[in-house]
């Protein structure tokens, strides 16, 4: 048993955390998600020179040599400032397919994505598949060597701010089946690609991204041609993690400023802080956050384990984070009165934030049901 | 005891319809709830009410009221959230109006009932101050009396629609030596446009222009707009608050509510069975009506003991809590459901988007907007916690 940093890690999250404190203060945010392009290119840049896009890529790869746990430093870290730049779905996202990439994917995209000058937006969801991974109705047909891409894909983050797109189809089987699901890397400004960006409630930027007829090359495709669900899945589950760290960092900050604020605020003569019933609300609030805390450390570390393990583990910790999310988000903002719900104050962008990822990589009910399956299937077959 | 409607009442139920059917203002439907309506959309449907004399069914008949049985009045407010209409705003006819015809005297009730009956003129509320919410007997703003007139001066805030105020009521500080802080304070009617007022937005987190501060620098008030007599104005503030209370419940609202969920959760999929058929959603919603229906009764037997004489007590906390518990989980289960797109802004979609300003289907929209809105209803009116206080002090005698 250990859940102690390595120097390294310790590093990142100090240089990090740095960072965000003196760059990326609450007003700077708000100055940059209300600007035209919602994208602050300064502290990107900077996030580059600290070397932090690079952390989680082996040595190899061109990497820092760190893994899964590095990235959940920094969501953490990003969860605390409510950063809106993105690193999870470029680095955590489109590096966790390249890295499984070929040699030639990996020179080609791999450096970029390091220094920061590539970003990637991973286009999965769809309008009507929640979040079943397979369930797909964007195609890739055979075209000569390559594919042809036909569909829609649903509230793709960080799109606007992208140069390439990883890009779900399916490339044989029906809607919904396992087989025939494969992963294509997409230039952003290729022929047939059509971006409606838009702001999210949450500060960030998103497109609906639709491909007609889009032509790839044989190359663009990550991994084996109709066999891409379990790289798909497993990114996912990596970041599914890396979200459930976003959110304990955010709960953190939103648990902090609820102490702060009713330890100052006097109704009745006296701090609301001392009144019971709020006490004990941030009692709660605070065992939840810690649950979160270990439940984000178990899955983080089981990403490594086999498939199934992998699965429950990473299900366990959405759900958990989902609640937690909820409780604590809404909490903060009761504690914090008709102060709460107004846009001034950070904590009520700490509750929007948290309530979206909620439903990101899949709500509760999602998870809790896939959870289910596992965990009975593990029951069945040792009987 | 009977749950059945009378014939008497299944003929008024088929009145009310053809009457919201036919009056309706048609360029209204389907907006109820949107936070950038005019102040004359949010005023039609009350002006047509007033031309009918529907506009404040709760008020006794001779101040303009239906007299409608409380099984009546229900019914209307079934319609009424059936077609999804803008009702009458609280502040006037449910908060200041019978305050007016309870404790204003003849020339204030002459002055003042019909423009709120009518909907021609709009009331805000002067209660929250920064540092009097939950706490409301420590307000600050002092209203000083100098020959015929009240001098004001201090902040409210929280002001609902402010910006459309042409009077408020307000609470001051008359006397700043009672011996206890609710002995002091005084109820006072306000012309918004007297000078001194300055009214200024908030901007809340789901990106509307809902509230206001409303600041009073020097304003000068015609002492005979005190209502009732001065220092006394607690009693009338909880007498309002009370009344706010009990409208609060919302159950018809909700009820409309459940039936858009449903009708969501049948278009959203999860691998090709309706959400609503998931065993994890539909015990959601069948919990939801199942809390709804109780508190559907318990304000039916609330209703049916005010139609007995009794004026809305701490009872009515009930429906607070109760009632928007209900109408938060309602925008939680409704974030739920349209999954992904829950994300986009609706406002910034729009903004964004030139003439093609719809992103994912049209039941997403505001969900997460509303959901973020809906957080102010259990903190406004009375905080939940206060509600629960009200009832261990006030019920419970602990």
């Amino acid at each position: 048993m250990d859940f102690n940093f390595t120097e390294e890690q310790t590093m990142i999250r100090d240089s990090l955390e740095r960072l965000i404190r003196e760059q990326y203060d609450f007003e700077t945010r708000r100055k940059f998600v209300e600007s035209d392009t919602g994208f602050n290119a300064k502290f990107w840049g900077q996030l580059a020179e600290l070397g932090l896009l690079m952390a989680p890529f082996s040595e190899e790869d061109g990497g820092l040599g760190g893994g899964p746990t590095d990235a959940m430093v920094v969501m953490e870290e990003f969860g605390k400032g409510l950063v809106v730049e993105p690193y999870l779905p470029s680095v955590v996202c489109g590096g966790g397919f390249l890295k499984r990439g070929s040699k030639e994917q990996k020179e080609a995209y791999l450096p970029g994505l390091m220094d920061g000058s590539n970003i990637f937006a991973f286009a999965y969801a769809e309008p009507k598949g929640r979040y079943n991974l397979a369930d797909l109705e964007t195609t890739a047909t055979k075209d000569g060597a390559g594919f042809k891409l036909n569909g829609h894909k649903a509230v793709v983050i960080a799109a606007p701010w992208a140069t390439h797109l990883i890009v779900t189809a399916r490339t044989a089987g029906g809607r919904r089946d396992a087989n025939g699901v494969s992963v294509f890397i997409v230039a952003k400004d290729a022929a047939g690609v059509t971006c409606r960006d838009y702001p999210t409630v949450d500060g960030r930027r998103a497109s609906e991204v639709t491909f007609n007829n889009v032509v790839v090359g044989a190359e663009a495709v990550i991994g084996d041609v109709d066999n891409g669900l379990p790289t798909v899945e497993l990114v996912v589950d990596e970041a599914t993690a890396a979200l459930c760290a976003e959110a304990t960092g955010a709960m953190r900050v939103a648990n902090e400023q609820t102490i702060e604020y009713s330890r100052n605020r006097k109704q009745f003569g006296t701090p609301i802080g001392k009144f019971q019933v709020l006490q004990h609300r941030m009692a709660d609030m605070f065992m939840e956050l810690e649950q979160s805390i270990s439940m984000t450390y178990m899955a983080t570390i089981r990403l490594a384990d086999d498939v199934e393990t992998r699965q429950m583990a990473v299900s366990a910790a959405k759900t958990r984070i989902a609640q937690s999310s909820r409780f604590i988000g809404q909490a903060a903002v009761q504690i914090h009165g008709g102060m709460g719900v107004t846009d001034e104050l950070a904590v009520g962008h700490y509750f929007k934030r948290l309530s979206i990822i909620e439903g990101e990589f899949g709500s509760a009910d999602h998870h809790i049901s896939r959870f289910t399956k596992l965990s009975a299937g593990q029951k069945v077959a040792a009987e | 005891m009977n749950l059945e409607f009378s014939p008497e009442e299944v003929a008024f139920r088929k009145e009310v319809r053809e009457f919201i059917e036919e009056n309706y203002p048609r360029d209204l439907i389907g907006t109820a709830g949107r936070e950038d309506l005019t102040r004359e959309q949010f005023l039609a449907w009350h002006k047509v009410l007033g031309k009918k004399g529907w506009s404040a069914p709760a008020w006794p008949e001779k101040y303009g009221g239906t007299g409608w049985t409380s099984t009546q009045r229900y019914i209307w407010q079934e319609e009424n959230a059936r077609a999804d209409t803008i009702m009458p705003l609280p502040f006037s006819v449910s908060m200041v109006g019978p305050v007016i015809y309870t404790f204003a005297n003849e020339e204030q009730k002459k002055q003042h009932l019909p423009g709120i009956l009518s909907g021609e003129v709009w009331w805000s509320q002067g209660y929250s101050e920064p540092g009097a919410g939950s706490d409301l007997a420590s307000l600050k703003t002092t209203a000083v009396r100098d020959g015929d007139h009240y001098i004001l001066n201090g902040q409210k805030t929280w002001t609902t629609l402010g910006q459309f105020g042409d009077w408020g009521f307000f609470l001051c500080r008359t006397n700043p030596d009672a011996p206890k802080p609710q002995e002091g304070i005084s109820f006072i009617l306000v012309d918004m446009t007297t000078p001194g007022i300055e009214v200024r937005p908030i901007k809340l987190l789901d990106g509307g222009h809902e509230v206001n501060e409303v600041w009073l620098t020097d304003v000068r008030v015609p002492v005979e707009n005190l209502v009732g007599e001065e220092n006394k104005g607690w009693t009338y503030a909880k007498f309002l608050l009370a009344h706010e209370r009990s409208g609060i419940a919302g159950v018809a609202r909700s009820k409309r509510g459940v039936e858009r969920l449903k009708d969501i959760a049948v278009k959203e999929e999860v691998d090709g069975t309706p959400l609503l058929e998931t065993p994890e959603f539909a015990r959601k919603i069948a919990q939801l009506e199942i809390d709804l229906m109780a508190l559907e009764y318990t304000e039916l037997r609330t209703l049916a003991s005010e139609a007995a004489g009794k004026a809305p007590g701490p009872e009515s906390s009930i429906l607070k809590v109760k009632g928007t518990e209900i109408q938060q989980r309602l925008t939680e289960l409704t974030l739920e459901a349209v999954g992904h797109y829950g994300a986009p802004y609706f406002y910034g979609v729009q903004e964004m988007g030139g003439n093609d300003n719809q992103v994912g289907p049209d039941y997403s929209n505001f969900a997460a907007e509303n959901y973020f809105n809906m957080r102010k209803t259990s903190i406004y009116g009375g905080s939940n916690e206060i509600q629960r206080n009200i009832i261990t002090k006030m019920i419970l005698g602990l």
